[in-house]
């Protein structure tokens, strides 16, 4: 790989840095902090209990479709190794399983194709 | 005597949280050389792994940054990934909600996936546990899990560049966070929830400052939601 010189602009770079640190503790501060013992809205719970399950799909989904390694073109050992991790991960519940055998899958597809 | 009971309740969550040492460390270590790659430099990648302590907004907030999204995207993006550490804040406040400010304040920062999943599990099933014994458990699950996550994003990012292309570290990424996932899918309502955030984010893709992410995720969220409803009403919620 070149050495990347670029980098990103240094006040974009720390306002992300600043707004996500003050963001992600006041997130976890809001409740345990702040509200206390008083009990919170049923709806406002039920949408959070989603909200894992439905950011990192959206998130994910794109790059395994149009992978920017191959300019966006649909890349079979990239699609097989999503389904694979996804497969193993639903059969043992287990992240790190799940892990090795989508890098298995791409590595294996990568070397044969 | 109620101090060695806290000393006690903290190595029995230190010793409960010490597997996830497996995950939390290639994940630090992922994010170390992901972000090295992508141009930050040690004290960047070291500050913004300290302060914000969570790994996949890390990540996310770095990709969306690769493909130039304006800033203001990149922050509602990233910080959408840790709103379920607000569900978690949430639930962990019946049990420690009466610690004193700062002890709560310290948790909250020390709030991830892990420590999460251990005192929940333990809370429940020990209720009459006091709250200095929760606080010494659930300090003690997340002491393994953070010491592997800053080291081993001090040595990803130390190894950074050296990583070689044909590693095709593009795609560490979209695997770790579909593993991330799928144990999570425990009911119809989380599989409802996930479908309808793929879908939606390949119809969505077009949109402009990636806002397909946002619009997904949300749709994803409304779904589950709607989903948890429909099978409460059918008596089928567990």
């Amino acid at each position: 790989m070149t050495p990347e010189q670029a980098g990103f602009d240094p006040v974009t770079l720390w306002t992300v840095i600043a707004g996500l640190a003050v963001g992600s503790f006041a997130l976890r501060f809001v409740f345990i902090g702040l509200v206390g013992d008083r009990p919170m809205p049923d709806w406002l719970l039920r949408h959070l209990r989603y909200t894992a399950v439905a950011i990192l799909p959206a998130l994910v989904t794109p790059l395994v479709v149009w992978p920017k390694a191959t300019g966006g073109a649909l890349d079979l050992p990239r699609l097989l190794a999503a389904l694979v991790t996804v497969g193993v991960g639903l059969a043992t519940k287990n992240v790190l399983a799940a892990i090795f055998a989508g890098a298995a899958t791409l590595y294996g597809l990568l070397y044969l194709l | 005597m109620a101090f060695s009971t806290t000393n006690s309740y903290y190595w029995k969550g230190f010793r409960d949280g010490a597997p996830f040492m497996l995950v939390a460390g290639p994940f630090g270590m992922l994010f170390g050389v992901l972000a090295t790659e992508a141009g930050l430099k040690l004290t960047e990648t070291l500050v913004l792994t300290a302060t914000v302590f969570a790994g996949a907004a890390q990540l996310t907030a770095l990709q969306l940054m690769q493909e130039n999204a304006p800033t203001f995207i990149v922050l509602a993006s990233a910080l959408a990934v840790n709103l379920r550490l607000a569900m978690y804040s949430a639930s962990l406040t019946p049990f420690l909600g009466g610690a004193p400010m700062w002890q709560r304040a310290f948790a909250a920062y020390l709030t991830v996936d892990q420590s999460y999943a251990c005192s929940i599990v333990r809370f429940e099933t020990e209720p009459d546990l006091t709250i200095p014994q929760r606080m010494g458990y659930f300090l003690g699950t997340v002491t393994p899990v953070a010491t592997a996550w800053y080291s081993f994003t001090l040595i990803g990012a130390l190894l950074g560049a050296r990583i070689p292309e044909s590693w095709a570290l593009d795609f560490a990424l979209p695997i770790a966070f579909l593993a991330m996932v799928t144990p999570m899918l425990r009911t119809s309502a989380h599989v409802v929830a996930a479908l309808v955030s793929i879908t939606v984010a390949l119809l969505a893709a077009g949109l402009p400052y990636n806002l397909g992410l946002m619009v997904a995720g949300l749709a994803g969220m409304i779904a589950g939601a709607r989903m948890e409803l429909v099978l409460r009403k059918k008596g089928l919620w567990t």
